[in-house]
Formats: structure tokens, sequence, C-alpha cells
């Protein structure tokens, strides 16, 4: 453990864990609670072509594909909305569509892109200062929206059109916490990958609902499932030769079958408690 | 008595197809008056356009005499409850949450509410759920779930109240009980209470006038007029006999 620390790559990737790691669990409870799920995946493979466009274009490939990805996400609920499609059907495009702009984009590459294969499949080790800078930025604002409107996104979730009716300013709400899920997206893909990081936010949020009743515990046990699947993949890695972005969703996933696994056990001890 | 809603002529369309067309009924203070029509007949979207949910094309339309372009005026005096379908039967919430998600409006945004738990109890207390405060909100039956809403669209003791299918799902007791529930709140809070239903009988039985559409205007009127009306045949479309059945099982007096 002490030897672990003593490498800056690794001290960088455990701090990259839990700003990722806090992050994607936060939004994850959404994202279950709203049945946003397939829209992570659609954002993580749309993003694709923003990364790489950024890398032909020589701008910050995090940056575009930051673009591509709050994009997808805010229109994505803007196009459902106004255009009456449903949203997993406006998914289904970007996705292809975002995922066929990156593969043309690539073939037509004329050298070699190690960042590429990073974003692709994600690599924490690599993660650089600037990338931490990049990361904790965007936890600042995402928990800042987060906690000035959470009273109203859980509402939201629960009931839009209730919250409508009462007054609430709810597509702006919505639209807010879409771009708060792109930007978490694209920043979660440095840990886990384009193919893998919609695990990152669907699975620590999916357990805590298994296990809760009260949104409260649904929230903290999300940001506890997704530090544990983060640190614990971060570790198994280390010590073994898996990458590290399988490692973490295999360690989420893991979770998860327990969680369910314990699930009637935790029913029937709650209801020896009420007989 | 003050009219509380006034349409008139109203057009609402949708993704550009027309939905109601010459919509022409008042509703009074302290009525409760149902809205029935067959499926797809417009009754939540005239409901939804009474809240200001969807926007009119033609005509005039005014809640306490504000018109509805202004409702914001006005809405803190409405309580609305939606389908169940709306809602997330699962959703991780206690019943005092769910109550409390109804004092969140505009006005609210970035401040306290006051007095929240004190509004909550004395919501839970007009429909006899007082005891229900901290249970989950998912492991409570049809009826239960129903009440706590209920009691969320009172807990910021509007003066009109919007009911959309409040019944649908329920079996027949906790239909009764409902019903029963929502008269006695009409007279003790002077409530006026404007009902959208699918079942005749039920609403027919409860009301005090009833608001027939089928996409136009059919018939409103006193319940016995409008059941014993041709123009509820032509809304439906099928030859009803329901008057016969209202006074041999019927309580509307």
């Amino acid at each position: 453990m002490n030897e672990m620390l003593e490498y800056g790559f690794m001290q960088r990737a455990l701090l990259a864990a839990l700003l990722v790691g806090t992050l994607c669990s936060t939004i994850s409870f959404f994202v279950v609670l709203k049945r946003l799920s397939f829209l992570g995946a659609g954002i993580s493979h749309t993003s694709l072509g923003g990364i790489a466009l950024g890398l032909i274009t020589g701008v910050d490939p995090v940056i575009s594909g930051s673009v591509f990805a709050v994009g997808t996400a805010m229109s994505t609920g803007y196009i459902s909305r106004i255009g009456k499609i449903s949203e997993d059907t406006v998914i289904g495009i970007y996705y292809a569509s975002g995922m066929a702009l990156g593969i043309a984009l690539i073939s037509s590459f004329k050298g070699y892109y190690p960042e590429l294969f990073a974003l692709l499949f994600g690599n924490i080790l690599s993660v650089s200062t600037h990338d931490l800078i990049f990361m904790a930025l965007a936890m600042v604002i995402i928990t800042a929206f987060v906690v000035i409107f959470f009273r109203e996104l859980v509402m939201i979730c629960f009931d839009e059109e209730m919250a409508e009716a009462g007054g609430l300013p709810v597509v702006v709400i919505y639209m807010g916490l879409l771009a708060a899920m792109g930007l978490t997206v694209m920043v979660s893909i440095q840990l886990a990958g384009v193919v893998l990081v919609a695990a990152l936010i669907v699975i620590p949020g999916a357990t805590a609902y298994r296990l809760s009743k009260n949104y409260r515990a649904m929230l903290f046990l999300s940001i506890v499932f997704g530090l544990v699947g983060s640190f614990g993949g971060l570790f198994i890695s280390y010590y073994y030769p898996v990458p590290p972005g399988a490692a973490i969703v295999l360690v989420l996933a893991l979770i998860f079958a327990l969680a369910m696994a314990v699930r009637p056990l935790f029913e029937n001890a709650r209801q020896n408690k009420l007989e | 008595m003050k009219e509380v809603i006034k349409a008139d002529q109203v057009q609402v369309e949708l993704g550009g197809t027309e939905v109601l067309e010459g919509i022409t009924f008042s509703v009074l203070s302290g009525e409760l008056t149902g809205i029935i029509g067959p499926n797809g007949a417009g009754k939540t979207t005239l409901l939804r356009t009474v809240l200001g949910l969807v926007p009119i094309r033609k005509g005039q339309l005014e809640v306490f005499g504000v018109p509805v372009a202004r409702l914001k005026e006005v809405r803190p005096r409405i309580g609305y409850m939606p389908q169940r379908q709306s809602f997330e039967r699962r959703f991780p919430l206690s019943a005092a949450d769910v109550v409390g998600g109804g004092l969140l409006t505009s006005e609210t945004l970035l401040r306290r509410v006051s007095a929240k738990d004190e509004k909550i109890k004395t919501a839970l207390h007009f429909v006899a759920m007082e005891s229900y405060h901290n249970r989950p909100f998912q492991d409570l039956s049809g009826g239960e779930q129903q009440r706590i809403l209920l009691a969320r669209s009172l807990v910021r003791q509007p003066e009109l109240l919007l009911l959309d299918e409040p019944n649908a799902g329920l079996d027949f007791p906790a239909q009764q009980s409902f019903t029963e529930l929502i008269q006695s709140l009409k007279k003790e809070k002077s409530l006026t209470v404007l009902l959208v239903s699918h079942d005749l009988m039920s609403i027919a039985s409860a009301a005090d006038k009833l608001v027939c559409i089928n996409r136009t205007m059919h018939i409103h009127g006193h319940p016995t007029d409008v059941l014993n009306s041709a123009s509820l045949d032509e809304a439906y479309r099928c030859q009803f006999d329901l008057i016969s059945t209202l006074d041999k099982g019927g309580s509307h007096s």
C-alpha cells in the first residue's frame, strides 16, 4: 500500500478515483430515479465523434468530447420534448451517428494517437495534473448545481407533471441535470473509457436503489458503492494485470450482484422488525 | 356564488392537431364539477389547460377571474393531483416527502419553505393519514398512495382542487372511500373541485355538475340532466340507461 502511494501516477489516479467515483455515483442517483441509463451509454458513445474531431483539429479531445457529450445530453432532452419523439429513439440515433463520425474520422488518421486509446478504453493511471484540474472543476460545478436544486431535482424525478403544475421551472432544471450528466460522462471517460463509462453512472445508483426505501439513504449508499468500486478496481489493477477501467466496472457489478443476493435478507429482517 | 373557472369557446391544439374546440362551461365556488367523456375526448388536456400547462389557441379561459396566461398570480390557490401513471410507484420517498413536494414552487426556489413540517402534518390530517408520516410511499396500498397524493395537492391549502382520474386503478371499496373523502373535504374546506373521471356512475352521484366533452363541447349541467341527454349518447357514440341505475343505487342529492 505504501509502495503504491510512492508513485506520482498512483497518487493522481487515487485522487481521480475519489473525484470521479463521487461525481458518477451522485449523478447515478438521478440517472436511476429518472430512468436515464440508456442516455448515459448514448452520451459516451456519441462523444467518440467529438474526441476524434478534437484529435484531428488539434483541440484538446477532452474539451471537444465534453462539448459533444453535453450537447448530446441537452439536445436529446430538447428534441424529445419539442419533437414528441421518445428519448430512447433520439439516443439511438445519436449513439450510432456519433460512433459513425468517430470511426470515419479515426480511419482517416495518419499517425498514432495514444490519447485515443486511453479515451476509448480508459486509463486512470495516465491522468495528468491538467486532467485532475478539469475533474475538480467539473466536480465543483456539478456539486453546486445538485446542492442548490436537490429538492427540485428529486421532485422532478418523482413526478415531473406535478412539479410543472406547481410552477417549478422543470425544463430548465432538467436540462441542467442532462448537462451535468454529459459533463460527468466526459470526465469519467478517462477512468473507464467510452466503452465502459455508462456502468459508472448506472451501477452505483441501481445498487443503492435495490437496498433503500429512502432517497437520502439511496444517495449515501450510491456514493459509498461508487467509491468502493473506484478504489477497489484501482487496487486490483495495481496488483493484477487487469486494466483499471474494466476492474472498476467488474467490482461495481460484483457489488450489484451481492446487493441482489442480500436484499431478501434485508427485507426479511425489516418485516420481522415490523411484526 | 362566484365563478372560479370560466371557459368560453376554448380551442386547444397539440402538435398542430386540434384536440379541443368550442369548450364552454363555468365552475362556481364550492361546486364539485365532473368532466366526463370517452377515451381520447381531451379530458386530461382540458384539466391541463385550466392549470396553464397547455396553451389555448382561441377563446377565453379564466381562473379566479384571471386569464389563464397569467395563472402564475393565482397558482397558490390551485391544488392538482395528476393521474397515477405520472409517477414511479417504487420511488424511495416517505409519505411526508411526497406531501412536502407539493410545497415546492417557483417561489420556493433557493429559499426555505416556511413551517414545512406543520403544513405536511396538517395535510396528512386532512386525509386521515397522520400516522403514515414516515412510512415509505412504496409500501402503501394503491388507496393509501392516493390519499397521500391528495394530501400533497392540499398541502398549500388551495381553494380549487383539480383531480385527474383519482379513482383509476383502485378497487371498489377504495374508490368509494376516496370519493367520500373528496366530498367531505369539499364541505369542510369549502373547496371547489374539478374532477376528471371515466366512472360515470361514481362521478354522477358525487358531482353537483357534469361537463361532457368529446373534443368538442357536448353538454354541461346537473348530473341528471346530462345523463338523461341524447348528447351523452352522442359523445360516447352508444346508448346509456344510467338514470334508472342512478335512481336505484345513486346517492346524489
